[in-house]
Formats: structure tokens, C-alpha cells, sequence
């Protein structure tokens, strides 16, 4: 099977004043795969990937995504067409339900099904909103207002709100951060779940759910790409231990 | 929120507007006409509302939709002879155009700016009606003439200056505008404008444009608040500058505050309260306008939710 490029990156840098936070990346993401993105702290990751989904714009460089370039693309735009992003900081909608969060995330999905004036088929939306919810585990907390969770369960619905926009390509940024160890066990094994169906790029510290995860490894330093390869090469590389994983 | 409504959402709804219906046939004259112009003024604020409690954008200077729709309807009526019912599309055709256009300006601002920006626009237009005197006739105003005061429609002839007749019409409105927003609020684009207040940023990762989005709740909510206006003055042939003035817009926000910014039917209650209120406290002093302001300080440091807020919070989770 030839491996269908996703989503790639020419030459794509963005400073900030005299700070280049994302120097000439060029950069690769294959359907199917899950690819992880390390770096130590200040490597531009973020930077990178809201480059990728539009909250930032690149000072130069494009983002070809589907073999479309969007790099001049608004953000709600790209999640319409498949991105979809969730947040390092948990960014959900206290005040509402936890089926209203989701529900939130399945119109737009539903929508770019059925066209933007189409009406929205609510018994169709609460299927989906009850199957992803059953996927992610949060089913029994469907009426709960959402800032009522707990902050491991939060983080859940963050995902839920990723998968319900049925992307072509989840980003996930630092999911696991603050979770317990149960907690990151059960989300390795969600991630794995779907990533039959689901091209994913995950941004992440913790390097025993990368190493669990990843089927290509991507490593940011100072804004410039150091390495790419399976996790294997990734640890094997020298430069990569130099500069991250704490060798010699 | 659910496919359908529940039964006792649909109940409530349905018993608040029968009550509204049956208040005619005891209330006095006094309030009769009270009534009347409660029930305008209640499709204001339910149009404030939309913008302000669901949407999450606090405007200042409603009184422009409100006037575009009286000076709409009422210029027409007055000056180009209009029937009743061409007027009165005229006034909310004038409070789209003015949403549409003040929302592609103000929108690009966020927060205190917006207060701001909506507040000066209407402040140009509270003055633009001073100035344009030789066709408003400024603060005195227009009595509409008696071509105005009755209209055909389907062959029954209506005239207002029948008591009943105002009523009815102004119940009717009322009960329209109250319907607009239910289903609006329990609808998909509803539920995208509630998560444009509670979460912008979160609004647009997930696929919305939020621009867009607000446009079109400023536009629901000018064009509402236009009706309001237009209603207003066909029902009491009279226009003037004062209904463009600030104190409108901040009547708007003080009755959608009291009854519960982002309930449906907050914004009636709300009109009915403050509307007593301020009658009342006028029968004991000529300073009755101190009534809004102590209110509506009293509201912000007790009573943020507003009354149905507040119960919807304590009690009746289901009020939408």
C-alpha cells in the first residue's frame, strides 16, 4: 500500500519579533499513521501546530493539506474541511452539558456532510453524540454540566469534542498532561481505538505513551526539525539524545 | 437540550401567553393601555436579548434599532402616505439594514470596545434625528395622521384607535417574537450562539465562524428590536426623537437583566416588572429614573442571573 501524504509543511517558519519559533520546517504526515511531535520545552511546538491549524499564521512557508494548500485558510475552515485540534488547556464550555459540548462538535461534522444550509437532523446528532460519548467512556455523564467533571474526565471530553468533528487528522495536544497513570492508560488505549479511522498527530511529553503510540516520531529543537523515523530510530539517534532525551 | 421540547416547557410557554391573552378582559382602562405597551416594549427586549443573553454581547446602544424601526414605519406613514402594514415592513426592513450595516463595523470589536462603538452609533443616530428636524420634528416628534390609524388586511378593516384592537395586535406580536426566539434558542444555530458566549475561542476550533454567527444574531436581534419599534409607533402614532436616546438602550439591557439575561421568557418578565416599578415609584416622586439606576445596581451586586435566571438555577433546570 503507497503511503498517501495527509498533510505536509514547505519551508514553513513564523517569528516573532526577532525570535524565529518555527524555522523552515518541512514536515510530514502520512494517512493512518499516529505521528508524535517531541521536543524539549521552547522547541516551537505549539507554535508548529497552531501553525497547522490555523490559530497563528505562518510568516512564510504553506501547509498542503488533502493535496489542497491552505495556508491561507481561516481556522473554523480547517476544522470544516478535517482538522481538528484540542486544546493543551482544557477549553470546554463549563456552563453547558456534556451533551451539548459534543454537540457543539457534531454539527460542524454534520454540516460538512450534508452541505451548510442543509437543517441539522437532531435525532441523527444525538446518535452521534451518543456514540462518541460511549466511545470515550463519559456516556453516563451526558446530562452533567461539563465544569462539574472531574479534571481527568474533562480532559476526555476534550477528545470527545475532537473525535465528534469526525476530522481526517486530530491533533492532540498534551492530552495526557495531569492525568493519572490509570487515567493515560485508558487514553493510550482510546487513541489506539481509533487510529484505524483517524490520521493522528500528538503532541506529548510523556515519553512512555509516545513510545507506546507513535508510529513515526518527529523531533522539534529550537524550531527546527532534528530528526524524523520510527521510535526506534528516534532512540537510537544521537542528536536526539543530545538535545532532548537527557544522553550523551 | 433534547430533539423535542418537553411537555412542560411547551405548557409554561403556552400558559404565559393565554395569561397575556386573557389579561384583557380584566384589566382597567389604565392598564389595558399599560399592557399594551409593555408588550412592545417586551419584543425590545426579547430582541436585546438574543444579543446579550445567548450571543454574549452587551450592546449599548440598542435605541438605534429600536428608532430605525419607528422612524422607518413612522417616516413612511407620515410622509409617503404608507398603508399600516408597508410601513410597518418598512420599519423592519430599516433595522436590518441598520444591523447588518453597524454589525459589519462593530463586530471587528470585542468587550468594553463593543459597548463603546455600539453606543456611539447610536448616539449619531439619537443626534442625526435632531438634526434632520424638518422631516422628524426632533424632540417634539410626529403625530402619525388619521390615514395611519386603520389598515385592511384580508378584508377585515382594523383601527387603532380602538383599545382592543391595539391589544391584540400587540399581543400578537409579542406572542410571534416570543415564538422567533424559542425556536431559535433550542435550535443548532441557538445552541452555536450560546458557545459563542461561553467560549469563543473554543467556537471557532470547532469549525464555527464566529463573525458570521454574530452578524446574524445582531441582525435577528436589530431586526426584532425594529419590529419592536415599528409596532410602537403605528400602535401610538407618535414619533420622536427621545426613543432614540440612550435611556432606551439602557431600558433594553435593565429589562432582559432583571428577568434573566439568556432565558426566553426573562425579558417579558422583566418588562412587566421594571415597567411597574418605575409606574409606580412615579406616583411618589418626579425622580423615578433614580428607581432604574438603584435597580440596576442592585441587579449587578445580588441578582446577576435576573429573576428566571436565578430560579432556573436553583430550581427549574429545564427553562430554556
Amino acid at each position: 500500500m503507497a503511503a498517501v501524504t495527509l498533510l505536509s509543511t514547505q519551508n514553513l517558519t513564523r517569528s516573532f519579533g526577532g525570535l524565529t519559533a518555527v524555522n523552515a520546517v518541512d514536515f510530514e504526515i502520512t494517512q493512518g499513521e499516529i505521528h508524535a511531535l517531541i521536543g524539549p520545552n521552547g522547541a516551537g511546538k505549539t507554535t508548529f501546530v497552531s501553525l497547522l491549524s490555523g490559530r497563528l499564521a505562518p510568516s512564510s512557508g504553506q501547509v498542503v493539506f488533502s493535496g489542497k494548500d491552505i495556508t491561507a485558510m481561516p481556522a473554523f475552515e480547517r476544522v470544516k474541511q478535517g482538522i481538528a485540534y484540542t486544546f493543551q488547556i482544557t477549553s470546554i464550555y463549563p456552563n453547558l452539558s456534556v451533551y451539548d459540548n459534543v454537540a457543539l462538535a457534531a454539527q460542524t461534522a454534520q454540516r460538512r456532510n450534508t452541505g451548510l444550509f442543509s437543517r441539522i437532523d437532531t435525532n441523527l446528532l444525538s446518535t452521534d453524540v451518543h456514540a462518541v460519548l460511549e466511545q470515550v467512556g463519559l456516556a453516563q455523564y451526558a446530562n452533567e454540566t461539563a465544569g462539574a467533571l472531574a479534571y481527568g474526565h474533562q480532559r476526555l471530553l476534550e477528545v470527545a469534542m475532537g473525535l465528534a468533528l469526525q476530522p481526517k487528522l486530530l491533533i492532540l495536544d498534551e492530552p495526557t498532561q495531569g492525568l493519572s497513570d490509570p487515567e493515560i492508560a485508558n487514553f493510550c488505549g482510546l487513541v489506539k481505538a481509533v487510529s484505524g479511522q483517524i490520521t493522528t498527530l500528538l503532541i506529548e511529553h510523556n515519553m512512555d505513551v509516545v513510545m507506546q503510540l507513535a508510529d513515526r516520531i518527529t523531533v522539534l529543537n529550537h524550531g527546527q526539525v532534528l530528526a524524523t523515523g520510527t521510535p526506534d530510530d528516534i532512540r537510537d539517534n544521537s542528536a536526539v539524545q543530545t538535545a532532548y532525551l537527557g544522553g550523551h | 437540550m433534547n430533539t423535542a421540547p418537553s411537555l412542560k416547557v411547551l405548557l409554561l410557554h403556552i400558559a404565559v401567553i393565554a395569561i397575556f391573552f386573557g389579561l384583557q378582559f380584566v384589566l382597567p382602562e389604565y392598564h389595558h393601555l399599560a399592557m399594551t405597551r409593555v408588550m412592545v416594549l417586551a419584543i425590545f427586549a426579547m430582541g436585546y436579548n438574543l444579543l446579550f443573553g445567548y450571543t454574549g454581547l452587551l450592546s449599548l446602544g440598542h435605541a438605534l434599532f429600536f428608532a430605525s424601526g419607528l422612524y422607518g414605519a413612522g417616516l413612511a406613514a407620515y410622509h409617503l402616505e404608507w398603508s399600516v402594514p408597508a410601513a410597518f415592513l418598512c420599519g423592519i426592513l430599516a433595522g436590518f439594514v441598520m444591523s447588518l450595516f453597524i454589525g459589519l463595523i462593530s463586530l471587528r470589536t470585542t468587550g468594553v470596545a463593543f459597548m463603546i462603538v455600539t453606543m456611539m452609533f447610536a448616539q449619531v443616530a439619537y443626534l442625526a434625528s435632531l438634526y434632520f428636524s424638518q422631516w422628524t420634528r426632533g424632540e417634539e416628534g410626529l403625530v402619525l395622521p388619521q390615514s395611519a390609524r386603520s389598515f385592511d388586511l384580508a378584508g377585515v378593516t382594523f383601527d387603532l384607535t380602538d383599545a382592543a384592537t391595539r391589544y391584540n395586535l400587540a399581543f400578537v406580536l409579542m406572542t410571534v417574537a416570543l415564538l422567533i426566539c424559542f425556536i431559535i434558542v433550542r435550535s443548532p444555530l441557538g445552541r452555536a450562539m450560546i458557545a459563542v458566549r461561553e467560549n469563543e475561542p473554543r467556537t471557532l476550533m470547532l469549525g464555527y465562524d464566529t463573525f458570521r454567527l454574530k452578524l446574524v444574531a445582531l441582525i435577528v436581534s436589530g431586526s426584532l428590536s425594529a419590529m419592536a419599534g415599528a409596532t410602537y409607533a403605528l400602535l401610538f402614532a407618535y414619533i420622536g426623537s427621545s426613543f432614540a436616546s440612550i435611556q432606551y438602550s439602557i431600558e433594553a439591557l435593565l429589562f432582559t437583566l432583571l428577568g434573566g439575561a439568556g432565558t426566553v421568557l426573562g425579558p417579558l418578565l422583566g418588562t412587566v416588572s421594571m415597567f411597574y416599578m418605575i409606574d409606580i415609584a412615579s406616583n411618589y416622586t418626579p425622580a423615578y429614573m433614580l428607581v432604574t439606576g438603584i435597580m440596576l445596581v442592585f441587579l449587578i451586586l445580588f441578582f446577576p442571573r435576573g429573576i428566571l435566571g436565578s430560579i432556573r438555577e436553583r430550581w427549574l433546570k429545564w427553562l430554556p
